[in-house]
């Protein structure tokens, strides 16, 4: 059996890449460490978040299977900055630990095209500076067209507690010893970054009568825009919120150097989230704050775990024991795992094209981790965009890019392979330019024909969206159409509800725009015979209507700039004048466009005028 | 699409016509919203056409407008260039209204630029420009960052601080909204805050204009009805001064007519002859007149009689005068006092006369308060003297308007904070720093976030 496309990793990133790959009727082979970590989630509980959330809805809107999973496994769902504006609004879950997985597996286990292997890889087969497969820990070849590297943590990943050093993978796997070094004998320069998680503490050992309750949203959510909700409001399951105190702090300080991160360890040179600061970051930085916010959240239904957010700590055992006992409501707790750091390789994501395919070895995608970033849902956003472009490739296709203005997808991906990283990366709505553009609301409408392109939106969903689509442009029709005109009736409505008096006809749809307005004082003219969803885009659409146009301008621009190319064989020491870093920069990360050689920290305008007078005569001499 | 560029394309001596030139898909739009005379949206290609540059129908120019259409233009682009003149300080008035308007203020070579890249000059012509552009871009933005070095780039760069926490605080919001312990930035909060900020932009925009003035010199109109003393007045000036009052050479429309020398600052003094020639300004020309006089100038004297009683007149022209730099001189105050004082709303009043040699240093030391001089003297003040600077702070004053608008609005804080974000990167654009890193620096190191 020979397969097409290799998948390496059943993390987030794996799960999405070998479903892309498969569905676009490509064999494919996934290969895990094991099988039981499939989909797993070694930290936190919950899937999306601020920025995160609307990731979720990107990948259902592309046709992944993040969203759909976690509808299908959520015991919990809010939706954040509900009373913010619409753009910046997003889902975050509490997804079940167990189902999660499970519900993955069994989708990956029903895929047509897609096989699962129980395997370590150790090495990648390259000829000619095409990837042509992998090599295993046993020695055995495998042969593909090309292969996706989604290998997360598990890169010589090292477990640090205290003054102790592991070598080991999240819940004591395995990791992959030489993968990064036979990386870094291809060429890819190998970094090595480091992330954390917090205690499990047992939830029949919580006082939580002394915490305040974090409930679910009395409204139903889903991620995915096709399915109904699978849940019940009802039977949503809380979280907890309690605080550091002054006791915590002693404990903390006292014992500060025996962390592994303030002089436990000698030899860490990795670099920490920023984001995601340890506890005893927090205090050492934070000195004059009296408490910290920590939240207990329930890893699952079946079992008794609660994941104590915001308490992430390489302190050796005894003192965390001391610290959990600290916290009210904890005081007779019992910790069922200890918090600890873990340091793994990553390569430089500035290895990479836009497609996520690596520069210098054909055919060879990463995503997730090992690209330098964090979280599930940007792992499965890559993954996703990797399978995807892994096909195409195969197929001889365009590779699908996602601009900044289309997709926070598309930023990530953009940010890595541009700017680079110093710490593992995190999508933060404050990342995206035109986040007004980028909404929860409205993924499918700037992603769906995507994923139908590809194939990954069948007939049946796409036709659900044109119709979706249509109704918008029909009730914007509508309301354009019917005018209120200042007769008697009108002038004392309007008067009623308190909103200044029309001299001549105005459409509905401007009237609409008055801040004071809204769709129950539209209904009071004509009947609006939509659903929910619909009305609210047009709303949204309606009311921001000058913001998105200012940021759909700005976006062109961009975009004009992004049309203006640069070929790919370029010699940049050719092009005189350039300042030396941006001549440094721009070798190194090779933008293919002059908009992105923009976004390069170090590439002056000057550097761009100079860069683009080159183009225009290179090509001027190639046409001659 | 390419913006829209201008520059003064003559140089900046003492030339009696001074050249704006525009380039760009906008040139025609931009240059046709401050122009009164034809709609040049519908005038042929390359026709040259009279009419008058307006600010908000106030006529700041007459002028001669050429109309080059695409594609036949030294850039291939739509030019426009339009003929100025009223001497340097209407040009550069020309010039900030353009930029006012949408265009860009053109970088060093950059119609040679877009000559070239539009493909109107040949490569042999580029070669020689390469190292041009280089030189000069390198050597403006040096120029650029040297001119604002020292206090007014402090002033932005705090200005920018300011701005840069508000924002980390709303995206820490936005991104964290579970933290309870973190200060949400509600639209109230934002309020004073924008305010100050308003407050130190327009006072830069102030001093900056001074400074500007104390360079080219204050356009100065002297006015009041017949008798009050105007002559007296500006001849005590020169007197005592022994300033000239010289005619600039090869203006043919001259608003400035004499220039004075107060301890090294010049007064350019609008319509003398007006004055010396008929003593009553108000009474010849009218108040609408006066009005146009008003402004036109930086500084308007507007001169009472302490001897006679403040009419309706006055207190329409001083009505006039509140968004001015003035000052309201009561002359004659050796004669017997006639005036109400309670009558005159204005901060700015001086009581004078001309008899006494002393009497005028009250008027002199009231311009050089008024406009900062002492200070811009003694501390080495620096100013943003090019248009650029001053265009972009007004630009930031209209999004913070667009902000109070969208708070009147209800509209929800992340939108607001779309303009807020002009601010600080139209702030950023004057001292050459904007970057999207910096806020996602400050807000890791503003606020303790984490799992």
């Amino acid at each position: 059996m020979d397969y097409e496309i290799i998948v390496v990793g059943g993390g987030h990133a794996g799960c999405e890449a070998a479903l892309a790959a498969s569905r676009m009727h490509h064999r494919t082979l996934l290969i895990t460490s094991n099988i039981k970590n499939i989909a797993d989630m070694p930290c936190n509980p919950s899937i999306g978040g601020s920025a995160k959330g609307i990731v979720v809805r990107e990948i259902d809107a592309l046709g992944g299977e993040m969203g759909i999973n976690a509808d299908k496994s959520l015991i919990q769902i809010k939706m954040l900055n509900y009373k913010k504006g619409s753009a910046v609004q997003a889902l975050r879950a509490q997804a079940d630990k167990i189902t999660y997985p499970k519900e993955m597996l069994n989708t990956l286990i029903n895929q047509e095209n897609l096989t699962i292997l129980e395997a370590m890889v150790e090495d990648l087969i390259v000829e000619d500076n095409q990837c042509k497969g992998v090599v295993l820990e046993n020695g055995k070849k495998i042969i593909s067209q090309a292969v996706i590297l989604t290998t997360g943590t598990y890169l010589k990943a090292d477990i640090m507690v205290g003054d102790t050093r592991k070598r080991e993978g999240p819940h004591g796997e395995k990791p992959s010893l030489h993968l990064s070094d036979n990386l870094r004998k291809l060429g890819f320069k190998i970094i090595r970054l480091k992330t954390g998680t917090p205690q499990r503490i047992d939830k029949k050992t919580v006082d939580f009568s002394k915490m305040q309750l974090e409930l679910g949203d009395p409204t139903y959510h889903t991620f995915s825009f096709d399915y109904p909700p699978k849940y019940k409001i009802e039977e949503q399951v809380p979280c907890h919120l309690i605080y550091t105190n002054s006791k915590t702090h002693q404990i903390i300080k006292d014992n500060l150097n025996k962390a592994s991160m303030y002089g436990g360890l000698t030899d860490i040179t990795s670099v920490g989230p920023r984001y995601c600061p340890s506890i005893e970051d927090k205090i050492v930085r934070f000195a004059d704050k009296e408490r910290h916010q920590l939240f207990l959240e329930p890893e699952s239904l079946y079992y008794d775990d609660l994941y104590l957010q915001g308490f992430s700590t390489s302190m050796p055992y005894d003192v965390q024991e001391q610290m959990v006992h600290s916290l009210s409501g904890l005081e007779n707790a019992k910790i069922l795992k200890y918090a600890y750091a873990i340091e793994y390789d990553a390569i430089m994501p500035t290895q990479l094209k836009q497609s996520l395919e690596t520069k210098i070895i054909g055919n060879l995608f990463t995503a997730g981790q090992i690209n330098g970033t964090s979280g599930y849902e940007e792992a499965a956003g890559q993954g996703l965009i990797a399978g995807i472009n892994a096909s195409l490739k195969l197929e001889g296709k365009e590779p699908l890019i996602l601009k900044r203005n289309e997709a926070y997808i598309g930023v990530l991906i953009d940010d890595l392979v541009t700017k680079g990283i110093r710490d593992p990366y995190r999508l933060l709505t404050s990342r995206a330019e035109y986040r007004l553009l980028l909404r929860h609301d409205n993924a499918d409408l700037r992603l769906r024909e995507y994923g139908y392109q590809v194939g990954l939106i069948d007939e049946k969903r796409y036709q659900k969206f044109k119709e979706k689509q249509e109704k918008i442009k029909e009730l914007q029709q509508l309301l354009k159409s019917n005018k209120i005109t200042p007769t008697n009736q009108t002038l004392a409505y309007l008067e009623e509800i308190k909103t200044p008096l029309i001299k001549d006809g105005i459409s509905l749809y401007d009237f609409l725009k008055r801040p004071e307005i809204t769709i129950e004082h539209i209904k009071n003219f004509i009947d609006i015979p939509y659903s929910e969803d619909i009305i609210d885009q047009v709303i949204i659409q309606n009311k921001y209507e000058g913001y998105i146009n200012k940021e759909i301008k700005e976006a062109n621009k961009m975009i004009a700039l992004e049309e203006k190319k640069i070929p790919s064989d370029i010699d940049y020491d050719k092009v005189n004048n350039l300042a030396s870093e941006a001549r440094q920069k721009l070798k190194e990360i090779r933008p293919t466009s002059i908009g992105q050689a923009i976004r390069i920290s170090g590439v002056n305008p000057a550097d761009i005028s100079i860069l683009s007078i080159y183009l225009k005569k290179e090509y001027a001499n190639e046409r001659k | 699409m390419e913006d829209t560029i201008a520059a003064i394309s003559t140089s900046l001596g003492i030339g009696a016509i001074s050249i704006i030139r525009v380039s760009g898909p906008e040139s025609i739009d931009i240059v046709n919203k401050v122009f009164k005379g034809k709609n040049l949206k519908e005038v042929e290609s390359h026709t040259i056409n009279y009419g008058h540059i307006i600010n908000n129908d106030l006529v700041v120019d007459e002028v001669l407008v050429s109309i080059m259409k695409a594609p036949k233009t030294f850039t291939k682009e739509d030019i426009v260039e339009i003929n100025c003149h009223g001497g340097i300080a209407t040009t550069q008035k020309v010039l900030e209204l353009l930029l006012n308007n949408g265009c860009r203020l053109a970088e060093a070579g950059e119609f040679t630029k877009r000559a070239f890249l539009n493909g109107r000059i040949d490569l042999v012509e580029a070669e020689g420009i390469m190292d041009l552009i280089e030189a000069k871009t390198e050597k403006s933005r040096q120029l650029a960052i040297n001119q604002v070095a020292g206090k007014v780039s402090n002033l932005i760069r705090n200005l920018r601080n300011e701005i840069i926490e508000i924002l980390a605080n709303i995206e820490v919001n936005i991104d964290y909204p579970e933290y309870e312990d973190i200060e949400v930035l509600t639209t109230e909060k934002i309020i004073p805050k924008i305010n100050i900020i308003e407050e130190k932009i327009k006072k830069i925009i102030k001093e900056s204009e001074n400074g500007k003035l104390i360079k080219n010199g204050i356009n100065t109109a002297i006015i009041g009805k017949p008798n009050v003393g105007k002559s007296s007045i500006l001849n005590r000036l020169l007197n005592e001064e022994k300033a000239i009052v010289t005619n600039i050479a090869g203006t043919t429309r001259d608003i400035v007519e004499g220039q004075i020398n107060i301890d090294g600052i010049i007064l350019n003094v609008i319509d003398t002859a007006g004055i010396r020639k008929t003593e009553d300004i108000v009474e010849k020309i009218g108040v609408e007149k006066s009005i146009n006089l008003i402004n036109q100038a930086d500084l308007v004297l507007y001169v009472l009689n302490n001897n006679e009683e403040f009419d309706q007149t006055d207190k329409e022209i001083i009505e006039k005068l509140k968004s001015k730099n003035h000052i309201i001189i009561i002359n004659k105050n050796d004669l017997v006092s006639v005036l109400d004082k309670n009558k005159i709303s204005s901060d700015n009043i001086i009581s004078i006369n001309t008899i006494n040699e002393e009497s005028i240093d009250i008027l002199k030391n009231k311009i050089k308060e008024m406009f900062n001089l002492e200070q811009l003297e003694t501390e080495d003040f620096t100013y943003l003297t090019n248009a650029r600077s001053i265009s972009i702070l007004n630009k930031c004053l209209e999004s913070i308007e667009q902000v109070k608008q969208a708070i009147d609005q209800n509209l929800p804080v992340d939108i607001i904070e779309i303009d807020i974000k002009e601010i600080w990167n139209l702030l950023g654009e004057i001292i050459g720093e904007t970057y999207q890193e910096e806020l996602i620096d400050q807000l890791f190191s503003q606020f303790c976030l984490g799992k």
